[in-house]
């Protein structure tokens, strides 16, 4: 009997063993509330550019991926302490975020970001302008002439000025155009565009190199075979920046 | 859901809502409202024990125990909850790999922290990274269970170690002079009658804690607050077949409707228990006139 038992834990063990082994499964992990980058769609499942780009990425580098929705707050933290294995939301490579942690190639082109007021006389250069926590719109606010007001949800910094607790938003230009083509004349681009941030790649831990080869090659792949810009007009537009 | 619901455009707003609240994003909603109430229901005897051993650790005659009692009050009670909530569930996560690390990995020779990452080896992960998303969502439920209770557990141990406090000296000097030992005063004397005075306390806590639910996003668990937020923010005809402007407020005002009969029916649930626990009970003094609430 002792002997039986001992055999079903080795063999237990044994299998957990070869299940453990390396990255089986990768958790992608986003935000699942900027479309078109992420959001969730009718069906309650995570959708968009990065959805898509994110399944053919794994499919070319042969890995098996899952979602995992997260707040963007503690989006970082969440990746460097292995809850999650990639951050693929929307997140533009910038110095700061480098030294924590590390990107992969850029699979969206610098983006350009802009104001949208309430109307067109909006004082972007020196009133009140909603941005995201922890964006790099955000530190480009605090660093302009304008007063920054922050919140948690890309939503609630366009809500703010709708119902006039800001005059003005700055977020990624792809995120408000479809707001304020929707809008009917209530949002209105203002000012003039700001290009920041060095494009927007995935997120990885910095002791992931492997990981990170796998998708810088599998995003060189669809860069080449222009699979990466058809998800890119299909998402964005005609207009938008295509490799 | 319905048939008819393929070109939600043309539809009445009758059926245009019908086929709305009953898309696959809003039983996500609702099934939160299961998640948050089931989450409570199991936290709340977590918390309360947490409470109970609490408090009588505090008034343990044993110094070490009686000052880890008092230390566990007083530092979880000082520490604001969303800093608790932010920085104990990971540390408490990495805590538990690092402990199967130990155990499982003993010739891993990488370590641990490489600069802000924190790496065990993959078979000490928890839950394992192969493991299905079910059994990740059910791990951040026990983390959520586990922080709740021991941040709530510290705010029951102090309500239960003033209750314990107010039951009248008389009544312990009586068990006494009848010949109980310390044992059977705090079982029998003390326990039964300290409830009456635990429980308006006690009752804040449970209110306090139906509405710091909303916390529980931040580990990752979808709560009704995320979803009302999520659903009600507006929604622009490229991304969904249902777009509508702000209706956050709408959302919220539903979630203002489950809160006050999560009230209602817990204020009426309490009235039963008070009215259970002070049968027989000398209701001269302070008795009385923590009751008087209640009836």
């Amino acid at each position: 009997m002792k002997t039986i038992l001992f055999s079903t834990v080795a063999v237990a063990m044994a299998a957990s063993l070869a299940l453990a082994d390396g990255h089986s499964v990768v958790r992608m992990g986003t935000e699942g509330a900027y479309p078109p980058y992420n959001f969730i769609n009718d069906a309650g499942e995570i959708d968009g550019f990065e959805r898509e780009v994110g399944d053919e990425l794994c499919k070319r580098a042969e890995l098996t991926c899952e979602w995992v929705k997260n707040d963007w707050d503690s989006i970082i933290p969440n990746l460097v302490s292995s809850n999650y294995d990639t951050i693929i939301a929307g997140m533009s490579i910038t110095d700061e975020r480098d030294e924590v942690i590390d990107f992969t190639q850029d699979y969206f082109p610098p983006t350009a970001s802009a104001y949208v007021g309430a109307a067109e006389a909006a004082d972007w250069e020196k009133g009140v302008v909603a941005a995201q926590t922890a964006t790099i719109q955000a530190g480009h606010i605090a660093s302009s002439g304008a007063t920054l007001v922050e919140f948690a949800t890309p939503e609630e910094t366009v809500a703010a000025v709708r119902n006039g607790e800001a005059d003005a938003v700055f977020a990624d230009a792809d995120y408000l155009a479809p707001l304020v083509e929707a809008s009917g004349g209530g949002l209105v681009f203002i000012g003039p565009d700001v290009p920041l941030g060095g494009g927007v790649g995935m997120g990885l831990r910095e002791s992931d190199s492997e990981l990170k080869e796998k998708f810088d090659a599998a995003i060189t792949s669809m860069k080449k075979d222009g699979s990466l810009n058809t998800l890119l007009v299909k998402w964005f537009g005609e207009a938008t920046a295509q490799y | 859901m319905f048939s008819y619901c393929i070109e939600p455009d043309a539809l009445a707003t009758f059926q245009w809502l019908t086929c709305y609240l009953t898309t696959g994003v809003h039983f996500s909603f609702y099934l939160s409202f299961l998640n948050v109430l089931g989450i409570l229901a199991v936290t709340a005897p977590i918390a309360l024990s947490f409470g109970f051993f609490g408090a009588i650790a505090a008034r343990s005659q044993i110094v070490p125990l009686s000052l880890l009692g008092k230390g566990y009050i007083a530092v979880v009670r000082g520490v604001p909850d969303i800093a608790f909530f932010l920085f104990f569930v990971i540390a408490l996560d990495q805590g538990f790999e690092w402990l199967r690390h130990q155990a499982l990995c003993p010739n891993w020779t990488d370590p641990i922290r490489q600069g802000n990452d924190f790496l065990v080896c993959p078979r000490a992960k928890l839950p394992l990274g192969t493991a299905p998303q079910t059994v990740h969502q059910l791990y951040a439920y026990g983390l959520a269970i586990i922080t709740f209770a021991l941040v709530f557990g510290a705010f029951a141990a102090n309500v239960i170690f003033g209750a314990m406090l107010a039951v009248p000296k008389a009544q312990l000097e009586t068990a006494e002079a009848y010949g109980m030992s310390q044992h059977q005063i705090f079982w029998r004397i003390l326990v039964p009658q300290m409830w009456i005075y635990a429980l308006p306390g006690l009752s804040n806590l449970w209110q306090i804690l139906i509405k710091a639910t909303p916390l529980l996003f931040l580990l990752g668990i979808e709560d009704v607050v995320y979803w009302a937020r999520e659903l009600g923010g507006t929604k622009t005809a490229r991304f969904t077949s249902f777009p509508h402007g702000d209706w956050r407020m709408w959302y919220f005002l539903a979630l203002l409707i489950f809160y006050l009969f999560m009230t209602w029916s817990s204020e009426k649930f309490l009235k039963k228990i008070m009215q259970k626990l002070t049968k027989g009970q000398d209701m001269a003094g302070t008795a009385m006139s923590t009751t008087r609430d209640f009836s």
